[in-house]
């Protein structure tokens, strides 16, 4: 009888749940493409980031989250908010800035936030997101409640002083909080290798006495094992993990980037070979997890989920005059 | 004469001083190869090296901090602020070294360096990206603090703010990257301190502050139409502050309306207003002098609010007619 290969996952993960990640991460990859396509087309302004190619580093790090479990986000975040739990239509209708978008028209892309399921919002300030993901565990470990937080931050985040000072407060102070790097390999046009000295950002950690640790981030199984490792320490009283997890983001660093810090071979290389969806459907199927019609169900039920949230964005209302005075204070 | 951007009479400024002076160099985020956020140093590293067009981490204390200490050893660094709002994050460096080490050392050292920076809403970039934070450092002795509202000011206004010894906040405004004036090839140097009167007229005074200039001059052109003549004041530098010329153009036309982007409440209009109040102009005074500036509010990212958040022209127009409309109490 022939072997068929298993996923080597650390918990428990039902074939369902599998397939939900599978879904979501084509749910972030539809996002991004559309909002991409809308900004080359005028219907959107302002900036935005896409995180098309790291679908992997949100569904994966996220994917054992509760709607107790928080996550800060970055400028980078619409992946981040979808895996924790987002809703697309609220999130398109932010970006055309409507009112039933998730800031009301008044966040867009870069400040989305959904309080309720955990996400701690998105920020504009690279490096900002670090410190306050800290005081969450803080909240956490004074009030004896045993939610996690999930830190998200880049490579090029982690030289601000913010990180460094935050990072050494969750350590001596045990905090339940994971720093969780998507290392894209680009602050902007900075290559990693020019803006740190160290080979690894998760070496870092050796400097707070805390666990570093190195995933690919394009493999899902890789990032949900390793999340799964240091949020059960976190959990336990242990403190706080430095993951780092190795990605690429497909397109520019936002919408004017000529991409000239890196080759075109570079970008094809990530895309053809290191795929992180393809990949993740090659697992399900050589595991027998999913069959080939059945992922397909799921990539059409996301595109299906795209459709309807441009439908509901575009025909929501645009926020009245009056709201330019309202939630300034509470 | 040429016309150029004032994007590009900043880079040209900076190409000119840098070719000049071996110590002047460029330090900032992504300002080698992509040319900064904004493109302003576009083609620089070609002509300069990496070494002068330094790319850094982002790490704006960092790079401050590194600023102020190159400054004070002898180089002239000019620093890129990608957005004027992460000031935040290196304002330690700005405030509590650079404004005060030659002060506290008694006159020894000096810190001859430049911090540029795009300022301003209007992208569309809310809240953390948008801001016109100009007046929190024109509250600290130390700084100068400059708002070009042209290419020609932006290039004088440079080459001064480089020539200065003293640390020199210099904003730039997203919105006006990419207008033209008349800018000559040559270098030349506006002194920092000297205002600039945009437009002449009598009866009342606007000063305005960077974007705003431009728009007091909409807003003049069409009041004239309705037979009113305006005299557009542009302080050009908020540190040092040309009071003179604001003080006779009041003088002259006995009414005064102050407009910035910046949020109202405590403003740099403020600072107008009441150093009107304390000279002799206040005697010119026909009416109260009124104040325009942001809403106060953060930005807000949909386009419509943004719009609303800004002082645009209408709202100038306004100001003026209910200035004029408004007698002063008989003395
Ligand atoms: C404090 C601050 N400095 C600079 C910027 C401009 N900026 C926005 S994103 C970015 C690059 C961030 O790189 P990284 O942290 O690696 O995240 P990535 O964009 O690669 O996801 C920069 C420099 C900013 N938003 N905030």
């Amino acid at each position: 009888m022939e072997q068929t290969k298993t996923l080597k996952l650390v918990p428990e993960l039902s074939d369902e749940k599998l397939k939900e990640l599978y879904k979501q991460m084509w749910l972030i990859r539809y996002f991004d493409e559309q909002v991409d396509q809308f900004f080359a087309k005028g219907m959107i302004h302002g900036t935005t980031h896409l995180a098309v190619g790291q679908e992997a580093t949100a569904a994966g790090a996220c994917a054992l989250l509760s709607d107790e479990d928080k996550i800060t986000s970055t400028h980078r975040g619409h992946g981040h908010s979808i895996a924790k739990g987002g809703r697309v239509d609220k999130m398109m209708a932010e970006l055309f800035g409507r009112t039933t978008g998730y800031c009301k028209g008044k966040g867009g892309s870069m400040h989305i936030a959904d309080l309720d399921k955990g996400n701690l919002g998105a920020m504009g300030i690279v490096g900002g997101g670090i410190p306050l993901a800290v005081g969450s565990a803080l909240t956490a470990q004074m009030k004896k409640l045993d939610y996690v937080t999930v830190c998200f931050f880049g490579d090029g985040a982690s030289n601000e002083g913010s990180f460094h000072e935050a990072v050494n407060m969750a350590s001596i102070w045990d905090l339940p909080v994971v720093f969780f790097c998507e290392n894209n390999q680009y602050g902007m046009s900075g290559n990693v290798s020019e803006m740190t000295n160290v080979e690894h950002i998760a070496d870092r950690a050796a400097a707070y006495g805390i666990p570093g640790v190195v995933v690919d981030g394009n493999d899902i199984i890789e990032v949900i094992n390793a999340t799964y490792e240091a949020t059960e320490r976190a959990r336990r009283g242990e403190g706080p993990t430095l993951i780092e997890a190795k990605t690429y983001r497909w397109k520019g660093h936002s919408k004017s980037d000529a991409k000239k810090y890196r080759t075109r071979e570079e970008e094809k290389d990530w895309r053809d070979n290191r795929d992180p969806i393809k990949r993740f459907k090659e697992d399900l199927l050589e595991a027998e997890i999913a069959t080939e019609d059945e992922l397909e169900t799921m990539k059409k039920a996301a595109k299906q989920e795209m459709d309807d949230a441009i439908e509901f964005a575009q025909n929501s209302p645009m926020p009245s005059l009056d709201e330019l005075l309202t939630d300034v204070y509470a | 004469m040429r016309e150029i951007t004032y994007l590009e009479a900043v880079r040209e400024a900076m190409s000119i001083e840098m070719r000049k002076n071996e110590d002047v160099f460029l330090m900032g985020e992504d300002i080698g190869v992509y040319g900064g956020a904004f493109g302003v140093s576009r083609g620089m590293i070609e002509e300069f090296g990496p070494e002068r067009i330094r790319n850094t981490p982002i790490s704006e204390a960092g790079i401050a901090g590194a600023a102020v200490g190159s400054a004070l050893t002898g180089m002239r660094p000019i620093m890129e602020l990608q957005f004027s709002d992460f000031i935040t994050i290196a304002l330690d460096q700005i405030v509590n070294q650079a404004a005060k080490l030659r002060y506290m050392y008694g006159g020894k050292g000096k810190v001859p360096m430049v911090v540029r920076t795009p300022s301003g809403s209007g992208t569309g970039a809310a809240a953390q990206h948008s801001q016109s934070l100009e007046a929190w450092v024109t509250h600290i002795p130390g700084l100068k603090v400059v708002q070009p509202s042209t290419a020609y000011d932006a290039k004088g206004l440079l080459k001064a703010a480089i020539d200065d010894d003293n640390p020199v906040i210099f904003y730039e405004h997203k919105l006006l990257y990419k207008t033209n004036s008349e800018v000559p090839e040559e270098e030349y140097s506006i002194p920092l301190g000297e205002a600039d009167v945009k437009r002449e007229g009598t009866d009342i005074t606007i000063v305005a502050t960077a974007i705003m200039v431009h728009k007091a001059l909409e807003a003049a052109a069409e009041l004239e139409k309705e037979g009113i003549s305006v005299e557009v004041v542009d302080p050009r530098t908020l540190v040092p502050l040309d009071t003179e010329t604001i003080i006779e153009s009041v003088a002259k036309t006995g009414h005064l309306v102050v407009v910035h982007e910046a949020v109202k409440r405590g403003g740099f209009g403020g600072e107008i207003a009441s150093m009107i109040a304390e000279s002799e102009a206040f005697d010119y005074l026909d009416a109260p002098i009124k104040r325009l500036g942001g809403v106060e509010t953060p930005i807000p990212y949909n386009p419509e609010l943004e719009k609303a958040a800004i002082p645009q022209v209408p709202d100038i127009v306004n100001a003026v007619k209910e200035t004029l409309t408004k007698k002063a109490v008989a003395k």
